[in-house]
């Protein structure tokens, strides 16, 4: 049971993102991006991070796409695929690239040996959840191992608050 | 089911950086870039099953930093906009040999 959804979030997942490169207009685009954020919230739930899957519904889908939503509507952008897509050279060397890392991760996964039972991390994890739930797994290493991390990241997010202000606002002149 | 979803996402970070290559528009460019890094987040979580939850952490870590970078990356793109009236990549040569 646990396979076959693993699958149908999978397939979603890749589709959309097919659809983000394939799409025409950008708000399709930005659609087929929502859809595979939550498929990947799913897959999140099927490997135990819970809170994870929470904050990619609530912070990516629901905040940061609607960000770009935001623009795209703001700057009302046209449906002009045609001239959105590179081509000559450039194209059959991107194509290229595309393949040579397709190729690499290929042979990575063809000589790698992944156990698929409980291991020792997963273990932990099942641990942490039975006896803090969900938000206290993460928040109890987060707030003692992991704090000067943490309080670097609020600077980071003020920064850029200050940063995202100061660059679109309109000049007075 | 670990396996399955390192080779997710692998094929999900292709397929962001194929769009970030094919495509001009800037914003589309954007949101594979977004693509990219939530088929990095999905790698850590599976491997958070085999080394403990601290992959979990670096996936908080990299949302925060992926919002900051959407919203500085946005604003940029907003006053690119002011200035030419288009996001499309290619008018941007000013730096470029």
């Amino acid at each position: 049971m646990v396979d076959i959804l693993f699958y149908v979030f999978g397939f979603v997942a890749v589709g959309g993102a097919l659809g983000v490169v394939l799409a025409k207009s950008p708000v399709g685009s930005l659609l087929f991006m929502v859809t595979t954020l939550a498929s990947m919230a799913g897959t999140f739930v099927l490997l135990e991070a819970h809170f994870l899957a929470a904050i990619q519904i609530i912070v990516y889908a629901g905040a940061i796409m609607v960000l770009f939503l935001f623009v795209i509507m703001l700057l009302n952008l046209g449906h002009d695929y045609e001239r959105d897509l590179k081509g000559g050279v450039f194209s059959i060397i991107s194509f290229a690239t595309v393949g040579a890392m397709a190729g690499v991760l290929q042979r990575q996964f063809r000589g790698a040996a992944i156990p698929d039972a409980i291991t020792a991390g997963g273990a932990s994890i099942d641990a942490a959840l039975a006896e803090f739930g969900a938000v206290g797994a993460i928040a109890e290493p987060l707030y003692t191992t992991y704090v000067v991390a943490f309080e670097i990241t609020g600077i980071l997010l003020l920064v850029a608050i200050v940063g995202a202000l100061v660059l679109a606002k309109r000049s007075p002149a | 089911m670990i396996t399955q979803a390192l080779v997710l996402s692998a094929i999900l970070f292709v397929i962001g950086t194929a769009g970030v290559l094919i495509r001009r528009n800037a914003i589309i460019m954007f949101l594979c870039i977004e693509l990219q890094l939530n088929a990095v987040n999905l790698a850590f979580v599976a491997f958070s099953r085999l080394h403990g939850i601290e992959g979990q952490l670096f996936v908080f870590f990299v949302m925060t930093v992926a919002a900051a970078e959407a919203a500085v990356g946005l604003a940029i793109i907003i006053s690119i906009f002011r200035h030419y009236e288009t996001v499309n990549v290619d008018n941007f040569k000013l730096l470029r040999w």
